[in-house]
């Protein structure tokens, strides 16, 4: 089976050709299912992978399998491969798991849109790309799927192209991932020029036997995280992320939660020894940024009134905490959270999606309110995500969050209290939510006369197929802690899983304080938790307290208008200032050159005889005059 | 560049690339008058014959050496050395390739609209001029090809081009021409020098480049003297600015011939002349040159971005990509040539295609004003999707044929030239932003009325571009066959200018 792995990624691709060419033929919803079908295969042969290396020791846990060669070019030799290890297993299980449930669920949820076929065939697409970035033996296969998702997220944020805010929206979204893209093209010249090679294998060799020096270390980890900052909306390059919510529901779900958006701490993991390797300020930048971004977002989410906003602030603010770890050198804890994240955010993004749907397109949460009698599988699986998120026991986003806040204990105790400080804003931000769009008063009612061509508006729940995802993600954000809980050898899958990828460059901190007191740590996260939720409770639904969220926070603390004025004013000036030098400066010399010998050329008219003979004469003179000059100099040098 | 062996075929495949053209041309104009109906057939007949002679010459093409293959030399003025030389390498074996498909796509695709019969008469007149310059190996015959084909270029900008043709044609004419002057001298002069180290008069490319000494000085006013000739055609910064009027005037079939292969005339003839014949003055001006190829992909990244016209947006987005060719070419690592050589055919093809697309939307609406443009997307959705893979291909995305190029001209060139490197790589986020957001004015947004019926690809223009949108695929996902034979020469000749620069 391992020699079959490429067909994880190549299932897809296969399901994207079928809907390129008989996409309009099959229609709605059997173009639908077969891209479904193309990616719940693939899950499978992943499933058979995974089963397959179970069965192997830990250190044969790797096995490459080439499609092609495919740059070779003297010292430069990159083949199509793709890299089967513990680390990219656990990638492409969740990548495909939550993939087969959300085409699943968008077979409902683009029902009756124009473009049907289309959007499934861009899905299909973004699945390839997410496998090919995870599943790469080597720097430049990744950054072809690294690419190819960021173009897939382009077609899919501006999928409903003729609203503008969407295709500004893509736009931004593809421009911005390119910033960091610099960063991840420079690092591969300089890994390539410093080490021959860009397969991970070699250079993570390389970092561990220190033939790697410790600058150039750095300065990869360094342009790789710019490559992060933008792939994961960390700051400054998370502005496209909440823009990029324009695309339909299940994308935001699948690309810009769950999968996508995670590229960035996955290629800091599978970076690991590189980052290991480096000057100790690179994780730590990489700690701070992370909790920055993570706090920031935080608040900012705490005053959204559009149901996906809150969403896309969250998923920033959970990315940073997953750079929080990455920078603590808790990597194990980074790829649990992650996963987790995926259940549970891919559950709330999804959820919402059902709530638009059920209330005919609209997201404003308050506008919502009391819905969990009208929808009430979604009410359900909706809270079962919040409180995964909330860091409620024993729901799976507990137990990651907690894992990962111990590591940041043991590495930097003022960046732990900005990981509960978020904590603290995530149970009550979400709480929030959860009281406004499902709880209070029903105020879908008052505003149904401006719904006008609607007629009445009344929210409806969704059908099975849309509901069947939530129920199973709904479950995995149940249970999803149990692959890695802290009670010791027995209990800690996850890290023995991934041992063989990132054990050499985990942070050590079993004699750490944070360590010999973790109980003590869990029991401050699940008090953090409780405050968040209860003063939640008391803002919004008891109405104890009135809400603050000022404007600056609804607007982001201004970043976004700042950085589109900048580009609109001094940006575009310099733009237009350097066009306008070239029209008038650059080519009004050459016309100014050519009116020049004109002129001349008028006075000297009159040595124009007409005499073909004169022009030879002259001609050959002057070739006698150049060719002895050069004899002469070449005689005389 | 191994001096050509005793391989001199029997059939003369190379002479005919040359010379079928030139009897189509005057075959097509001694028709035009009396049966127009065979002049058509005869320009196509002479193109796909032409167009089939150089895949053969691809499929024929002994992969892995680095020396001229096919050559054909024939004393043509013996007293000056001067003779009938061509041959093939893995340098110019995509370009002859490519120059052999396009003006067949493009005389089939593309519709001139009056005088027929002269359009294609000098249409194949500038076939022969392009795969003479790309195939001399002689520099006397190198410099009449280099200076043909102008002729051709500029009666069809000025014949068949929009309002302001005649100025265009005038500038593309004269700016040329004034850059080859200094050429011609160079290459009189270079032939006087080495006459002192071979002992006889020769124009041969060969037997100077291997035989020469020139002293340093020489070396350095002589690569000038051509560099000039070169950087003009290319163009490079600041000898750019033809560039963006001879494109916008020029009709599509010349936009896409001027940006597919007349262009690569300058990185081609730096590459096979410049840097072959003189190693150490080309690696005394790189500096120079590096700096001049970044900061026209920086500047005429910007430019592109400000542009309102579409056309001239696609001819700025040229003077970028060429700035990454030239950058390539001479960071002279195998990677970095090798690149340049597939990025000259890349470029070609998707900024060809872009052209075609381009004036396919100008022959609906009558207008290449981005302002006027809107919502097309909605109306045309193959048109859109057709645009958006070559665009992609301009933009260097992975799995692309932009991307191979443009990825090993960098990584190649980040040892030689670090810093001029990663400015140049801010060149492909800048390259992202000017087209996506072209694409987004012309493409996305409602359409207003008079974009509403904008006319989806017809079949002929979309059996037209699907064999730019293959190439475009095919060879961003498996481009070993191409590396494979450009590699080797490229090897060559790298060696060649280490032995004369240690």
């Amino acid at each position: 089976m391992l020699d079959l792995i490429w067909l994880i990624p190549v299932l897809p691709l296969a399901g994207a050709l079928i809907n390129l060419i008989l996409g309009r033929k099959l229609g709605d919803p059997r173009a639908g299912w077969v891209a479904t079908i193309a990616t719940a295969s693939s899950f499978l042969v992943t499933v058979l992978a995974y089963f397959e290396m179970l069965g192997l020791p830990a250190e044969e846990r790797s096995h490459v399998a080439t499609m092609f060669s495919w740059i070779r070019v003297g010292s430069l030799q990159v083949d199509l491969a793709v890299l089967a290890d513990p680390l990219s297993i656990v990638m492409a299980l969740f990548v495909t798991g939550i993939s087969t449930l959300i085409h699943l669920y968008a077979i409902g949820y683009m029902h009756g849109d124009t473009k049907f076929s289309k959007f499934f065939l861009y899905l299909n697409l973004f699945v390839f790309s997410m496998l090919m970035l995870v599943l790469g033996e080597n720097l430049l296969v990744t950054f072809l799927g690294w690419e190819g998702v960021g173009a897939c997220s382009y077609f899919l944020i501006s999928f409903w192209h003729t609203r503008n805010s969407a295709a500004v929206a893509g736009k931004k979204a593809f421009v911005t991932n390119r910033i960091g893209d610099f960063g991840v093209m420079a690092a591969m010249f300089l890994a390539f020029n410093s080490l021959g090679t860009l397969s991970y294998h070699a250079i993570n060799e390389s970092a561990h036997s220190g033939e790697l020096a410790a600058v150039t270390a750095t300065a990869i980890g360094l342009l790789l995280f710019v490559g992060a900052c933008g792939k994961s909306a960390q700051l400054p390059l998370y502005l496209w992320l909440p823009d990029a919510m324009e695309g339909p529901t299940p994308v935001s779900a699948l690309i810009h939660a769950a999968t996508m958006v995670t590229s960035g701490v996955f290629l800091m993991t599978r970076m690991s020894p590189v980052l290991h390797a480096s000057f100790e300020w690179l994780p730590t930048v990489i700690a701070v940024v992370g909790a920055a971004t993570a706090l920031y977002a935080a608040s900012v989410a705490v005053a959204q009134n559009d149901i996906k906003k809150v969403l896309a602030y969250s998923t920033v603010s959970q990315l940073g905490y997953m750079f929080l770890a990455v920078g603590s050198g808790a990597y194990v804890a980074a790829i649990f959270h992650m996963v987790t994240h995926a259940f549970f955010k891919a559950l709330l993004f999804l959820g919402s999606g059902s709530v638009i749907h059920g209330m005919h397109h609209e997201q404003d949460m308050r506008r919502m309110g009391a819905l969990r009698k009208v929808m009430p599988v979604t009410a359900f699986t909706f809270i079962i995500g919040w409180l995964a998120i909330a860091g409620v026991p024993p729901f799976a986003g507990f137990w990651s969050k907690d894992e990962i806040l111990l590591y940041v204990y043991a590495n930097n105790r003022g960046l732990y209290v900005v990981g509960l400080i978020t904590a603290l804003l995530t149970a009550f931000y979400m709480t929030r939510q959860v009281i406004m769009v499902f709880y209070g008063k029903a105020k879908w009612n008052d505003h149904s006369a401006e719904h006008g061509s609607h007629g009445d508006l009344t929210p409806h729940e969704s059908s099975w197929v849309m509901l069947t995802p939530l129920v199973i993600l709904s479950g995995l954000s149940i249970v999803g802690g149990a692959m890695q809980l802290p009670f010791g050898k027995n209990f800690n899958f996850l890290e023995r899983w991934l041992a063989p990828v990132v054990e050499e460059s985990e942070a050590h901190i079993g004699e750490t304080w944070a360590y010999q007191n973790k109980y003590l740590l869990l029991v401050v996260a699940i008090v953090v938790a409780v405050v968040g939720i209860a003063a939640s409770i008391a803002v919004y639904a008891k109405s104890w307290i009135k809400p603050i969220e000022p404007k600056v926070l609804e607007q982001a603390w201004y970043y976004d208008n700042a950085a589109s004025r900048l580009i609109a004013g001094p940006g575009a000036r310099t733009f237009n200032l350097i066009t306008w030098i070239d029209a008038n400066i650059v080519d009004g010399v050459v016309n100014g050159v050519g009116k020049l010998i004109q002129n001349i050329a008028t006075s000297l008219r009159r040595a124009q005889s007409g005499f073909v003979r004169a022009y030879a004469l002259l001609i050959s003179l002057g070739a006698v005059v150049i060719l002895a000059w050069f004899f002469l100099r070449g005689a005389l040098l | 560049m191994i001096a050509s062996s005793a391989e001199v075929l029997n059939f003369p495949i190379l002479t005919l690339l040359v010379v079928l053209p030139v009897i189509g041309s005057v075959v097509v104009a001694l028709l035009g008058g009396s049966r127009p109906e065979w002049m058509k057939l005869a320009a196509l007949v002479s193109s796909v014959s032409t167009a089939a002679l150089s895949l053969w010459l691809l499929a024929a093409f002994k992969t892995g050496e680095a020396g001229f293959q096919f050559v054909s030399q024939h004393a043509w003025i013996s007293q000056w050395g001067i003779s009938w030389h061509l041959g093939v390498d893995g340098i110019s074996l995509f370009l002859i390739v490519l120059t052999g498909i396009l003006f067949p796509l493009v005389i089939v695709g593309i519709d001139p609209h009056h005088n027929e019969t002269s359009y294609f008469a000098w249409m194949l007149l500038l076939q022969a001029g392009v795969m003479g310059s790309f195939l001399s190996l002689d520099l006397f015959l190198f410099f009449v090809m280099f200076e043909i084909v102008l002729v051709p270029m500029y009666f069809l900008i000025g014949g068949w081009g929009y309002d302001q043709r005649v100025y265009a044609a005038t500038k593309f004419f004269l700016y040329t021409m004034a850059g080859s002057a200094f050429m011609l001298i160079g290459i009189i002069a270079t032939v006087a020098l080495a006459q002192r180290d071979l002992g006889v008069v020769t124009f041969d490319l060969v037997k100077i480049a291997e035989g020469a000494k020139f002293s340093t000085n020489a070396a350095r006013w002589l690569f000038l003297s051509f560099a000039i000739a070169f950087a003009v055609k290319v163009p490079l910064f600041p000898f750019h600015t033809w560039l963006p009027d001879a494109h916008t005037q020029a009709p599509t079939g010349g936009s896409v011939i001027l940006a597919g292969v007349l262009l690569k005339m300058g990185t081609y003839g730096f590459l096979r002349f410049g840097v072959y014949l003189f190693p150490q003055a080309a690696m005394w001006a790189r500096p120079a040159i590096f700096s001049l190829a970044v900061i026209g992909i920086i500047y005429g990244a910007i430019a592109a971005t400000m542009q309102r016209d579409l056309k001239r947006l696609v001819a700025y987005s040229s003077v970028a990509h060429l700035g990454f060719i030239v950058l390539g070419t001479f960071a002279l690592s195998s990677q970095a040539v090798t690149g340049a050589v597939m990025q000259m055919v890349n470029h070609g093809v998707s900024t060809g295609a872009l052209f075609l697309l381009v004036g396919m939307i100008y022959e609906r609406r009558h207008t290449r004003e981005i302002a006027e443009l809107r919502g097309i997307q909605h109306v045309a959705p193959i048109f859109a999707g057709v645009f958006t893979v070559v665009m992609l291909s301009s933009v260097g995305l992975p799995g692309l044929n932009g991307f191979v190029g443009e990825f090993l001209i960098l990584i190649g060139s980040f040892g030689p030239a670090r810093w001029w490197t990663l400015v140049a790589t801010v060149g492909v986020v800048l390259a992202a932003l000017y087209l996506l957001w072209a694409y987004q004015r012309v493409f996305h947004g409602e359409p207003d009325e008079a974009n509403s019926t904008f006319k989806e690809l017809t079949l002929r223009e979309g059996l037209l571009m699907s064999v730019f949108v293959a190439i475009i695929v095919v060879s961003g996902i498996y481009p070993k066959p191409i590396l494979d034979r450009i590699e080797p020469s490229v090897g060559a000749l790298i060696e060649h200018v280490e032995g004369q620069t240690k």
